[in-house]
């Protein structure tokens, strides 16, 4: 129910706009993201964008993860 | 990036698994509130991975399993009016009321359509202007802002025929009850889609009852880390709410959507399915909204006395007191086709997901019962 898919942002008119994800593209209620920018990626739900994803974040994470030795220790996630 | 795949990638999680392995070494009873969690720990087999001092266990969080069957049976009454098509989300269409299903009574002739998003309720609306559009209206705090953008969107086209049925749920009261039971619970892998909504304020009654919290996305990897940092605070002897899922949900969660939520509707007590009234932890359009309000507009009360199916111990699953495997109707009587209680409804229900992809207990032999 709380399923949600992240897609590129490549249209606004208003507060719509047209999302990608491969090669779909669906259109989009924006309301809830009014700082959303073409380029971007958002979280879809139902239709809607409910929020934005931080490419920064998603690598910090992966990198972390990624440092990991196979018998080594993986560094502490940042607050 | 795909943000998907890169989260799926096998070789970490092992190495993963490897370093819960080996710094478990307390008993940690944790608990997955959301179904969306529940999908992906048993469909990558995570249980099977951890070591034998963790063990996970599924939450309330499917809301289609918590729709009361006085809230399908409402649905079902508002379907059955000439002047009503009722739209609701394809989950919610085969989950039994008290006689019938919304399926069953599409069958019989009521106008009952499947829709992925209420925006598209309310375009049903403009282009039938002499129909009463009414969206069924379900789903946690993810789902309900979208719900209110669509009241927003009818309001801004000047559409009068779009009415809500709310059937949406919050999540706070029901950690409360949680948090109340005498069932033993160390940790919570909390859902990272409400809480890119609400922010990490909800967890704190968790956190203050000593409860570690960590906020996970819904991939493979994302779950595993989620355990590794629970792990890591009992460990270290705290609680608090740790956030993994850092690439969208934040601890001050989405402000544009708290402050819509805010405006649009207003707390209710509701009735989860298998668990009983939780004092305001339901939602319908606030009186400055009360227009698109089915039940004001329809003049309709949503029954608040349930009663489960004999049997069935959905009621114990959805508080984490026993597992799918323990009820005598798994497999037997309830299947996903022809589902007797709140858990086997939904794709995401608890007893659904173990049908699906397996559902054995730790150490359990494929046939052993």
């Amino acid at each position: 129910m709380c399923l949600a898919v992240p897609m590129e942002l490549i249209e606004i008119n208003d507060f719509y706009g047209v999302a990608r994800m491969g090669g779909v593209k669906r259109d989009v209620n924006l309301m809830l993201v009014p700082d959303a920018k073409i380029g971007d990626y958002v979280i879809i739900h139902a239709g809607s964008a409910i929020s934005l994803l931080s490419e920064d974040e998603a690598r910090k994470t992966l990198d972390l993860l990624n440092s990991i030795e196979d018998i080594g220790s993986i560094p502490e996630k940042g607050e | 990036m795909k943000y998907m795949s890169e989260f799926r990638d096998g070789g970490l999680a092992k190495k993963v698994v490897s370093v819960i392995e080996r710094e478990s070494k307390k008993n940690l009873r944790i608990m997955e509130f959301c179904g969306g969690h529940t999908i992906t720990l048993l469909k990558y087999g995570i249980p099977d991975l951890l070591p034998p001092s963790i063990e996970m266990v599924s939450g309330p969080g499917c809301p289609v399993c918590v729709t009361s069957k006085g809230e399908i049976d409402t649905a079902i009454e508002l379907s059955k009016r000439n002047d009503v098509i009722l739209a609701s989300f394809g989950d919610m269409i085969r989950v039994p009321g008290t006689e019938k299903s919304l399926l069953q009574a599409k069958a019989e002739g009521a106008d009952i359509r499947i829709l992925y998003s209420p925006d598209d309720a309310v375009k049903m609306a403009k282009e039938n202007r002499e129909k009463k559009i009414v969206f069924f209206a379900v789903g946690f705090e993810t789902t309900a802002p979208v719900t209110a953008a669509s009241i927003k969107l009818a309001e801004n086209l000047g559409v009068e025929n779009y009415f809500v049925l709310s059937a949406h749920k919050t999540t706070p009261g029901i950690l409360g009850a949680l948090l109340a039971d005498e069932v033993k619970l160390d940790a919570f892998v909390c859902p990272g889609h409400v809480t890119a909504i609400t922010g990490t304020a909800i967890y704190a009654p968790l956190t203050d009852a000593g409860k570690r919290c960590v906020v996970s996305g819904f991939e493979p990897l994302d779950i595993l880390t989620s355990i590794l940092m629970l792990v890591r605070q009992v460990n270290k002897n705290i609680a608090k709410t740790e956030i993994e899922y850092s690439r969208v949900a934040t601890k001050s969660g989405n402000l544009h959507a708290q402050k819509l939520m805010k405006e649009i509707f207003e707390p209710i007590d509701a009735l989860w399915r298998g668990i009983g009234v939780v004092k305001g932890s339901g939602l319908k359009p606030s009186t400055a909204y009360s227009r698109f309000d089915a039940c004001e507009q329809f003049s309709l009360k949503i029954p608040k006395d349930d009663k489960e199916t004999k049997g069935c111990i959905c009621d114990q699953i959805l508080r984490g007191k026993s597992k799918p495997t323990d009820c005598k109707l798994f497999k037997t009587a309830c299947s996903p086709d022809e589902p007797v209680g709140a858990c086997m409804v939904s794709e995401e229900g608890t007893c659904s997901v173990y049908f699906r992809f397996g559902g054995m207990q730790k150490g359990e032999m494929v046939g052993a019962k």
